[in-house]
C-alpha cells in the first residue's frame, strides 16, 4: 500500500521546489499530483508528501480535508459537481439537480463555480458545462457513462 | 454609453490568447516604456491614477504598492489573486482566457515597480481549463524571452472561497489551510514566508499597462473623481443577456443593465439587484432607479460596489429562498476559525430554513437580527460582517415576504 510519486511527478516536484522560498508551499501542488496519479489521496500519499515538503503528516492531512476538491477516498462513480449558488439557482439549477437524481453518478451540490453568466453550470473532470438544460445534461452524460 | 474598453480591448479578437495575435494588437508594447522608468516613478503613476483594487475592496492600489520596500535584504513577491469565487463574479476568467498576455504584461510592470523577481498567480482549483490557457500563455512568454527578469508561477487552489481573502490566499500558498490572518496595527505589506508581498486582483494588474502607457490622467478621464477608470462589470441571474461588459465607474446602473443586458429576462419587472457579488447588501428596484455604479454611490445607500458582478432578480423571485441560498453558501464556505462566523452562518441558515418551512415566528426574525449583530465586527476577516449586511438588508427591505409566511 505504499505510495510513491511517478517519475514525471518527481521531476515536476524538483522543478517546483526551485520556484518557492520554502518546500512547504508544495503542499497543494503535491496533493493535486497525488490525486491525479491515484484518483484520490491516500494516507500513504499524505505521509509521502509530508516527507517531501518537510511538514508533519497531520498538517498535510489537515490541509487535505480543508479543501473541497480533494478526495480522500477512492471514487467509484463519475462525480458531477452542480453549482447551486444564487445565479445558477435563479436560472434553473434545481431542475438540473432533480434530473440528475436518477443517474448513476455521484452528484455534489457545490458552491459558486464562477460561471454565473452561463448558468446553470456543472463541472465534470475539470471541465465546465454551461447553459445547461436537462436535454444537454443527457447528451453530456450519454457520452461519458 | 461611452465605449471604454481598457482591459477588454482584445476580448473580441479571435485567438487573442496566443502571443502572436496579442502582439499584433499591441501586447507588451508598454514594457519598453515601463523598464525605462524607475520603479518608484511607476508607483507614483499608479498612485496618481488612483487605480482602485478591482477584487472587491476598492482600496488604492498605489498605496498598497508604496508599502513594498524598495531596498530590502529579503526578496519581494507579487501574488495575483485569481481565486474569483464571489457569487456573481466571473470577470477574471475572461481576462485569463481571452487576453492572458495583458495580465502577464501587467505582472511584469508591477514586478518592476515593486522590485519583485517572482510572481505567483493563485487560481481557484475549479478553473483548470482557464488555468491551462494561462499556463500556455506563460510558456509562450518564457519562450519569447519576456520573463528573463521575473518568473511567473501558477499556484492552484482546491476549492475554498475564503482563499480569495488576501491573507488566507497567502496561508494557502504556504501550504496551509486558508485561514485569514489577524490584521497588523500599522500599514505594512502582506507576507509570504516572511517576505514582503503585494497581493492584487487579476483585473487590477491587467489595468496597469493602459495606465503606464497612457499616463495617469488618461485613466482618470474615465469614471468619477473618486472612482476613476473602468471596471469589468457583470450581470447574471434574471437578465436577458448575461455577461461581462466593461464600463466606466459612474455609469447609471439601469442604463448599463438595459444597454448591455437588454433588460430583465422575459420582459418581467425587476424586483431586486445584488450589486457586486452576494456579499453586498441587496437593493430594491426603486433604489436602483437613479443609482450610479461607483464605490461612493453604493456606499451612500448602505451597500457596496464589491466586484461589480450584479445579480438580477425578477418580480417572481422568492426573497426568503434567495436569502436561504446565500446563507447556505456562507455556511459551507466559512473557514471555521472564528466562532461568531462558524456558528452564526449555520444558525442563521437553519432559522431561515425554519421560516421557509412556514414554522417561523416573529422571534426568529429578531434572532436573525441578533445573529447579524454578533457576526458584525467581531471576527478576524470581513466574511462574517458581510453575512451580517446581507441578512439585515434582505429582512429590512423585504420584511413583508418574511412575515407573510410566519
Amino acid at each position: 500500500m505504499s505510495f510513491s510519486f511517478n517519475e514525471e511527478n518527481l521531476v515536476k516536484i524538483e522543478e517546483l521546489k526551485k520556484r518557492y522560498p520554502s518546500p512547504n508551499a508544495l503542499n497543494l501542488p503535491c496533493l493535486w499530483m497525488a490525486q491525479y496519479q491515484e484518483g484520490y489521496i491516500s494516507i500513504d500519499a499524505i505521509d509521502e508528501i509530508a516527507r517531501i515538503i518537510h511538514m508533519p503528516s497531520m498538517e498535510v492531512y489537515r490541509v487535505a480535508t480543508f479543501y473541497t476538491m480533494f478526495h480522500l477516498e477512492p471514487q467509484d462513480k463519475l462525480i458531477v459537481d452542480v453549482c447551486k449558488t444564487l445565479s445558477c439557482k435563479l436560472c434553473g439549477s434545481d431542475e438540473i439537480l432533480n434530473h440528475l437524481q436518477n443517474k448513476d453518478v455521484r452528484v455534489r451540490h457545490v458552491e459558486c463555480l464562477g460561471s454565473c453568466g452561463t448558468a446553470p453550470v456543472m463541472q465534470i473532470n475539470d471541465e465546465y458545462y454551461e447553459n445547461l438544460d436537462t436535454k444537454k445534461v443527457d447528451e453530456i452524460l450519454g457520452e461519458m457513462l | 454609453m461611452r465605449d471604454c474598453r481598457l482591459v477588454s480591448r482584445k476580448f473580441d479578437i479571435k485567438n487573442s490568447f496566443k502571443i502572436d495575435i496579442a502582439k499584433e494588437h499591441g501586447a507588451y508594447k508598454t514594457l519598453d516604456k515601463a523598464y525605462a522608468l524607475k520603479p518608484l516613478e511607476i508607483v507614483e503613476i499608479i498612485k496618481e491614477s488612483n487605480l482602485r483594487g478591482k477584487g472587491g475592496g476598492g482600496a488604492s492600489a498605489g498605496d498598497k504598492w508604496a508599502l513594498m520596500p524598495q531596498e530590502s535584504d529579503k526578496p519581494s513577491f507579487l501574488a495575483v489573486n485569481c481565486d474569483e469565487s464571489e457569487p456573481g463574479t466571473f470577470k477574471d476568467r475572461q481576462i485569463i482566457s481571452k487576453d492572458p498576455h495583458l495580465l502577464i504584461e501587467g505582472i511584469l510592470i508591477t514586478c518592476h515597480a515593486i522590485k519583485a523577481k517572482h510572481a505567483y498567480i493563485y487560481i481557484r482549483g475549479e478553473y483548470k481549463q482557464y488555468q491551462d490557457i494561462l499556463q500556455t500563455a506563460i510558456d509562450e512568454a518564457y519562450s519569447d524571452g519576456l520573463l528573463r527578469e521575473c518568473d511567473i508561477t501558477i499556484h492552484r487552489g482546491a476549492g475554498a472561497y475564503i482563499c480569495g481573502e488576501k491573507s488566507a490566499l497567502l496561508e494557502s500558498m504556504e501550504g496551509k489551510r486558508g485561514h485569514p490572518r489577524l490584521k497588523p496595527k500599522q500599514k505594512e505589506p502582506e507576507w509570504f514566508f516572511d517576505n514582503p508581498t503585494l497581493v492584487n486582483n487579476v483585473e487590477t494588474i491587467a489595468s496597469v499597462p493602459f495606465i503606464v502607457q497612457n499616463g495617469a490622467q488618461a485613466y482618470r478621464d474615465f469614471g468619477t473623481e473618486q472612482s476613476p477608470g473602468t471596471l469589468l462589470f457583470a450581470m447574471s441571474g434574471h437578465v436577458q443577456n448575461p455577461g461581462v461588459y466593461e464600463a466606466e465607474f459612474g455609469t447609471s446602473m439601469m442604463e448599463y443593465i438595459n444597454h448591455f443586458g437588454d433588460g430583465v429576462k422575459n420582459g418581467k419587472k425587476l424586483k431586486a439587484v445584488i450589486p457586486g457579488g452576494v456579499s453586498c447588501g441587496v437593493l430594491t428596484a426603486d433604489e436602483c432607479e437613479n443609482l450610479t455604479l461607483d464605490y461612493e454611490a453604493l456606499r451612500s445607500i448602505g451597500s457596496s460596489l464589491g466586484t461589480g458582478g450584479m445579480i438580477l432578480m425578477d418580480e417572481d423571485t422568492d426573497m426568503v429562498e434567495a436569502l436561504k441560498n446565500i446563507l447556505e453558501f456562507y455556511h459551507e464556505e466559512s473557514c471555521g476559525q472564528c466562532t461568531p462566523c462558524r456558528e452564526g452562518t449555520g444558525w442563521s441558515d437553519k432559522i431561515v430554513a425554519k421560516i421557509l418551512a412556514k414554522k417561523g415566528t416573529k422571534e426568529d426574525i429578531d434572532k436573525l437580527f441578533d445573529l447579524a449583530d454578533v457576526m458584525n465586527g467581531k471576527t478576524i476577516c470581513v466574511f462574517a460582517p458581510s453575512v451580517s449586511v446581507v441578512i439585515v438588508s434582505f429582512i429590512t427591505k423585504f420584511r413583508d415576504e418574511f412575515e407573510a409566511i410566519l
